[in-house]
């Protein structure tokens, strides 16, 4: 096969300085509802136990270490995973306590419940002939 | 002039070798391109693919996440791997105005690349976790590298 005469890693040995900026920043789907904003962010190889989803003060955060299956010697690739992040400023006020994570296929959905005092309220117009 | 099947063939096969050698070149210039499906623009490049080997076998991974396993169809004949299936979309429920970003995208995709190894179709393994597929192509026995010992006298 193939002669490898090129060191495969060259990574620098010097700890990179911005750990931000060595990330992966995952594709995201924001949505409304009614009740509550739906974030929905591919994030491929991060298991289940190795996401972390944080909110603090209307900023959502969402970490990650993406893992490959890396077997055998490399012959090609097109991708390599790190550590993903991402940040996003919550215009709605969100209810912190009832926010709830799901993770599936490398996919996170995130549910941010609105607080009741953002929810738009239905008003009836009332017509009198 | 006759028109021949096999130069048609031939011409394919030659595009498919050249999208497999596009391998790791700057491509990825957008931010999410990396991993997003780009419809157009992904077109016959997703999944994105990593091709590694040992003794025996030849593994291909693919990024791939959200893909609902059941429509995963995956095919070998002989060394011309395909791999077909969709990423599903969002429920039809969620209007177009209820979008803040929409980045992710959706659809059916294939993607087909010569290994240039001859694999044992009949024992190819397919695992799909945490938005990676992984399938392992064991190598038909004329593939596998034969040691050889070098006799001292």
């Amino acid at each position: 096969m193939n002669e490898r005469t090129i060191p495969e890693k060259t990574e620098s040995k010097v700890p990179a300085t911005r750990e931000e900026s060595r990330v992966l920043v995952p594709p995201v789907d924001i949505f409304e509802t009614p009740d509550a904003l739906v974030v929905i962010a591919d994030l491929p190889g991060v298991a289940k136990d190795a996401v972390e989803v944080r909110v603090e003060n209307d900023l959502l955060t969402i970490k990650g270490a993406g893992k490959r299956f890396d077997k055998g010697d490399s012959i090609g690739h097109e991708f390599e995973l790190r550590e993903y992040y991402r940040q996003f400023r919550l215009g709605e006020r969100i209810d912190q306590d009832k926010i709830a994570a799901d993770m599936k296929h490398g996919v996170l959905t995130i549910q941010l419940p609105k607080v009741e005092l953002v929810k738009p309220k239905r008003i009836e117009v009332k017509v009198e002939s | 002039m006759t028109w021949s099947f096999f130069d048609e063939v031939d011409a394919l096969r030659g595009e498919v070798e050249h999208a497999f050698e596009d391998f790791g070149v700057g491509r990825w210039n957008r931010p999410f391109s990396r991993i997003s499906f780009l419809p157009g623009v992904a077109a016959r490049a997703y999944p994105l693919l990593n091709v590694s080997e040992d003794h025996g076998n030849v593994y291909v991974e693919a990024l791939a996440p959200g893909v609902d396993p059941e429509s995963l169809d995956i095919t070998v004949v002989q060394d011309v791997l395909r791999i077909a299936g969709e990423k599903p979309p969002i429920s039809e429920d969620v209007t177009l105005e209820a979008f803040h970003r929409n980045e992710r995208g959706s659809g059916k995709f294939v993607r087909t690349i010569t290994l240039k190894t001859p694999v044992d179709a009949d024992k190819v393994r397919a695992d799909y976790q945490n938005g990676l597929l992984l399938l392992t192509l064991p190598k038909s026995e004329i593939a596998k590298p034969k040691q050889i010992t070098v006799n001292v006298s």
